[in-house]
């Protein structure tokens, strides 16, 4: 008891004499963690209003055309007769091959997040999630010059296709750059369902077919779209890749084996050479704009359909 | 995510394995002076195979080569942060009147070689030559030509016997020639696979029965074809060949500049000296261009 009597003023001094040492510093670096997680929100801001003011002198001026710019296939930023900026084809080009993408994405990632995370054993398990890693660790580059030589090669001589860059040789590249985060993030969704729901399914009798498709899928539904959602966030935006995969031709495609051009390919082709300050150099920070908010309407909604979830 | 944390130490070890490969990247600078050339993707090839024999030549200069376009290299001697602009067409009066508003310098136009654009075909493809009414046909945005049949000819291993037109992005320089030159400043069809390099088209032509493409004849392979090309249908049809570049009876030739701010002096005009000289034109011409006749060199 004395012993304990004897300490409590010692601990309070200790107390007292921090607050006004530390405490500051305490406090600095508090205002800093909250400085650098406002930061998110600033940075997206600066980065769209940067955009915007870029693109904006363009949208009043007499060369544009808001109807031609969303709904005409036309576009000849550089013609020397009739210039026309048209991004319908390649608002369709991202489209396609995207949605092209995710159907080859999706199932095999998810399958492998069920299959990594369910059934198979840990030392199967650790050298997947290497080899699932250092397929993430390619580089987007890479992954084009593989489009241009092998899968391009390949296309050629087994399908009818007349040129190996189409958006079908896009999208394998584009899934299996998704791939890697679609597995990462779905076999966390799936490790975050807690035990004793497999437990009580395996209880219940359920087969290991039924433990996954009844209790665990629904269970992890909302992990398991947000994985889907970064899949489709990686592929909208991938540039290099694509640029060198789809075969980068202006046209609103009729089938998978057409070439097809991407807004983020056209950014990347042609805002190095575009004269600051002209016309097609503000039309490209718009075509920017497009792709700022096609993702964020996925990402929004995303957002409604996990709340909808949610409510049910 | 947390899986992905061990991605950028993973790059690092090879980056560092890379590194400490002797010879392969990294390479720590040569001391001395460094000349900055930058510009036109058709002459990066032999602007980095000079840039390479020059190390011998004048061991104390290092010549650092990149890409981008013509319309690139340009501007950045309009920033003046090149010494030399490399330039597969000439430089336009109002890219000369921003180089002279902005540095207080006139460009200096330097001729080192020619550059013929061929057309390139499959191999497999029984074409010999091409008019410019043709290839307006093909390319052009009103032209009527969308099927290897209505030239006439059947193309072995193309089932869908659509002409695959190759093209270029619409930055580059020999985008530009060829729309002046072939297809008289009017605009391409929409639609052509428009590729980032000369040598790409060439590659995309090799693996493709059906395809047609433009580019450098410095690309040229033992896996395409090239066309002779004629202006008008019953005009002769050239090849693509010094001689016939030089007599300029080839339709698509091209003169190959390099720009320098002003008069250029000191190491920058040894280098130039030494492009024109006997070593640096065979070299142009090992690279598949054609190099300028002695006389221009005694007119220089």
């Amino acid at each position: 008891m004395t012993a304990a009597r004897d300490t409590i003023p010692v601990a309070d001094g200790r107390r007292a004499r921090r607050s006004f040492g530390s405490v500051a510093a305490e406090r600095t670096i508090e205002a800093a963690i909250r400085l650098s997680g406002i930061s998110a929100i600033v940075f997206v801001l600066a980065i769209f209003f940067f955009i915007f003011r870029e693109a904006a002198p363009v949208l009043v001026s007499d060369e544009f055309k808001p109807l031609e710019f969303l709904f005409s296939i036309q576009w000849y930023p550089t013609s020397v007769v009739d210039v026309r900026y048209g991004t319908l084809a390649l608002t369709a080009g991202t489209a396609g091959v995207t949605i092209l993408a995710m159907l080859l994405a999706v199932p095999f990632g998810l399958g492998a997040a069920v299959f990594v995370s369910e059934f198979c054993g840990p030392r199967m398990k650790e050298t997947l999630k290497i080899v699932i890693e250092l397929l993430a660790a390619i580089p987007s580059v890479v992954w084009g010059f593989v489009a241009l030589t092998v899968i391009s090669r390949l296309m050629v001589q087994y399908t009818s296709a007349p040129v190996g860059v189409n958006m079908l040789n896009g999208s394998i590249v584009l899934a299996l750059m998704s791939v890697p985060i679609i597995v990462s993030i779905g076999e966390d969704a799936l490790k975050a369902v807690p035990d004793s729901y497999r437990e009580a399914a395996v209880a219940m009798g359920a087969t290991r077919l039924q433990l996954v498709f009844r209790v665990l899928l629904p269970a992890a539904r909302n992990g398991l779209l947000a994985a889907v959602l970064l899949g489709v966030g990686r592929a909208v935006g991938e540039t290099m890749a694509v640029l060198m995969a789809t075969g980068h031709a202006v046209q609103i495609p009729h089938g998978i084996l057409d070439s097809v051009r991407t807004l983020t390919a056209n950014i990347a082709a042609e805002l190095g050479e575009a004269p600051a300050g002209s016309a097609h150099y503000r039309v490209l920070f718009l075509t920017g704009i497009q792709l700022f908010l096609i993702t964020f309407a996925v990402n929004l909604a995303a957002d409604l359909a996990i709340r909808g979830v949610r409510r049910k | 995510m947390r899986h992905l944390s061990r991605t950028p130490a993973a790059l690092m070890v090879c980056l560092a394995a890379l590194c400490a490969a002797p010879g392969l990247a990294c390479r720590p600078k040569a001391q001395g002076v460094a000349v900055q050339n930058k510009g036109s993707d058709t002459m990066v090839n032999v602007a980095q195979a000079w840039a390479e024999t020059y190390r011998s030549v004048a061991p104390d200069v290092n010549v650092e080569v990149s890409g981008g376009g013509s319309g690139t290299g340009i501007a950045a001697l309009t920033r003046g942060t090149v010494d030399i602009a490399n330039a597969s067409r000439d430089i336009k009066a109002e890219e000369a009147a921003l180089v002279r508003q902005n540095t207080g310098r006139d460009p200096k136009d330097h001729k080192v070689g020619y550059d013929a654009l061929a057309v390139y075909v499959h191999p497999d493809n029984p074409l010999e030559s091409i008019t410019f009414d043709q290839l307006s046909g093909i390319y052009r945005e009103d032209g009527a030509l969308v099927r290897w049949r209505q030239l006439g000819i059947t193309v072995p291993r193309c089932t869908s016997d659509e002409i695959v037109r190759v093209s270029r992005q619409s930055s580059s320089g020999t985008y530009d020639f060829f729309r002046e030159r072939v297809l008289n400043k009017r605009d391409f069809k929409l639609g052509s696979r428009d590729l980032n390099g000369s040598k790409e088209v060439v590659e995309l032509v090799a693996t493709t029965p059906c395809a047609i493409g433009y580019s450098g004849m410095g690309y040229a392979t033992s896996h395409v074809k090239m066309l002779r090309v004629a202006r008008r249908a019953g005009d002769p049809a050239y090849p693509p060949t010094v001689e016939a570049t030089w007599k300029r009876t080839y339709p698509i030739a091209r003169s190959l500049h390099m720009y320098t701010l002003g008069e250029p002096s000191g190491p920058v005009k040894a280098y130039l000296d030494w492009v024109l000289s006997a070593q640096g034109q065979r070299i142009l011409q090992e690279s598949g261009y054609v190099p300028v006749p002695p006389s221009a060199e005694v007119d220089r």
